[in-house]
């Protein structure tokens, strides 16, 4: 199946996760997210949400706790350098690698 | 109602015919009083157009750019460097499938300076997926700018509509001035396929994978070979929007021409000039007085230049013993761009028929050298018999 009857002529993108592929299998590293220093989750309240506002990918959730879609983040760490608690940490991706295979 | 007026305000009066929305130009010689007039019409309201001045010619065309993709009818025009200046929007816009409308308004372009009419500035842009059309005269410039925008916008390609520096765009000429109704008749108001609407947030030309991949809808996209695959099979079916669009034209204007070849003279010619442009018209003089020698030949002006329309030229050209083709610019290091054009439609069309007329190529009126009739004259003369030169000579050439 090709492309012939795509409904555009051009190349273009909307709003929402996986416009570039699954951009997930790029990362290096993954954020990992410590609850009890995380402040929505602390406080048990809509807060903070850096996070989610950084992501470049719109991968973070705006929930208690935020979620990461492993889909398609790219494992850029902006998430890690803005939060403020430093909840976040990036963990290399070889580490997880390892607990698949078991 | 017939007019007498300068080839700029013929191509002005045609755009505001077309009721374009958004105008956004830079001035440069000899485009200048083409945008002057639009801006006029602006801002006495003749137009209900956004005019943008800009900075350069690169914005004005990547406001266009941003107009069309909002669902505006757009134009813009310039010359030379100007239109080299753009050279990276002019890719833009036909990859992107925006129906915008420029003039380019001939003239040669530097190093060194030099303000005069050649058409290497246009001739240059020929393998930029845009469609090109060359005039003649002034009727042919306000109705190419009225045809263009229905071409442009029935197959989504960017479409140049190309007249000579101060030949054309400084002289008086008697056209004949369509009445809005008949140009409303013939010209729909714009509907594109797609618009950006903030309503709907897209990113546009966004940055595709050398293989194509699943969009967010879970659908298959093209990538960029097919986008770019899709550009060049519509390019060549242009070409029979173009003679729909000149078949609509004469029924509505009453007017009608052939869409891709102007011929004079040509039915039992054996020698046949070609070109783009005025250039044809001049080289009609000089049919008469080799006519009057009982030389037979006529001439062919090109209309259409991209997509080239290989069949109808190979056709019109059959039969012929040798074609002269005359061209006011080159690609360099080798021949002028629309000889070796013309050798690959023959080659394609006529080659192993034993019909393959022998074809000379003259080069002339570079950086608005004068052009003397009657050099033209006995360089055709000369060629009438067949190739004078495997090099293109170059007419007028004080070296």
């Amino acid at each position: 199946m090709g492309t012939r009857n795509y409904r555009r002529k051009t190349s273009h993108s909307e709003h929402g996760p996986g416009d570039g592929g699954r951009t997930g299998s790029w990362r290096v590293e993954r954020p990992v997210l410590d609850q009890s220093l995380c402040i929505p989750c602390k406080r048990n309240k809509e807060a903070c949400f850096i996070c989610w506002l950084f992501c470049p990918e719109i991968v973070i959730s705006r929930t208690i706790p935020p979620r990461v879609d492993l889909e398609y983040c790219k494992g850029c760490g902006i998430c890690a350098e803005e939060c403020p608690t430093k909840a976040i940490t990036m963990v290399d991706e070889a580490k997880f690698s390892e607990e698949d295979k078991e | 109602m017939h007019i007498i007026e300068n080839g700029n305000t013929a191509a002005a009066l045609g755009v505001k015919l077309c009721r374009a929305s958004v105008i956004a130009a830079y001035p440069i010689t000899p485009q200048t009083p083409l945008t002057e007039k639009l801006s006029e019409y602006v801002e006495r309201g003749d137009m209900k157009a956004e005019y943008i001045p800009v900075e350069s010619e690169h914005s004005a065309l990547a406001v266009c750019i941003a107009a069309s993709s909002a669902g505006a009818r757009v134009f813009t025009a310039t010359s030379a460097n100007g239109l080299l200046y753009m050279h990276e929007q002019v890719q833009w816009a036909s990859g992107a499938r925006l129906p915008i409308v420029m003039c380019v308004v001939n003239r040669a372009v530097g190093a060194p300076w030099n303000i005069w009419n050649d058409q290497q500035d246009s001739i240059s842009q020929r393998d930029t997926g845009w469609i090109q059309i060359y005039c003649a005269d002034h009727q042919q410039i306000i109705d190419a700018v009225i045809k263009a925008y229905w071409i442009a916008e029935k197959v989504s390609i960017p479409i140049m509509v190309c007249y000579d520096g101060y030949i054309l765009s400084h002289t008086f000429m008697p056209f004949d001035l369509p009445d809005q109704k008949t140009v409303d008749a013939f010209l729909p108001p714009f509907k594109p396929d797609y618009a950006l609407r903030p309503e709907e947030p897209a990113n546009l030309n966004t940055v595709t994978l050398p293989d194509v991949r699943l969009d967010v809808r879970g659908e298959l996209a093209h990538s960029y070979m097919e986008i770019r695959y899709l550009l060049q099979e519509e390019l060549r079916t242009t070409l029979d929007v173009a003679a729909d669009a000149e078949k609509r034209f004469a029924e509505i204007f009453g007017r009608q021409s052939d869409p891709f070849i102007e011929s004079y003279r040509c039915d039992d010619a054996d020698c046949v000039a070609l070109g783009l442009g005025s250039l044809t018209y001049q080289l009609r003089v000089s049919v008469d007085a080799l006519r009057k020698e009982g030389i037979k030949v006529g001439v062919m002006g090109l209309r259409f230049y991209r997509p080239f329309p290989d069949e109808a030229i190979a056709g019109a050209l059959k039969g012929k013993k040798s074609v002269v083709v005359f061209e006011k610019a080159l690609s360099y290091g080798y021949e002028g761009a629309l000889t070796s054009d013309l050798k690959s439609a023959l080659y394609e069309h006529l080659a192993g028929t034993g019909t393959l007329p022998s074809i000379q190529n003259f080069i002339a009126g570079i950086g608005g050298r004068d052009i003397r009739t009657d050099d033209l004259t006995k360089m055709f003369r000369a060629a009438t018999h067949g190739r004078v030169s495997k090099e293109p000579l170059w007419i007028g050439l004080k070296l």
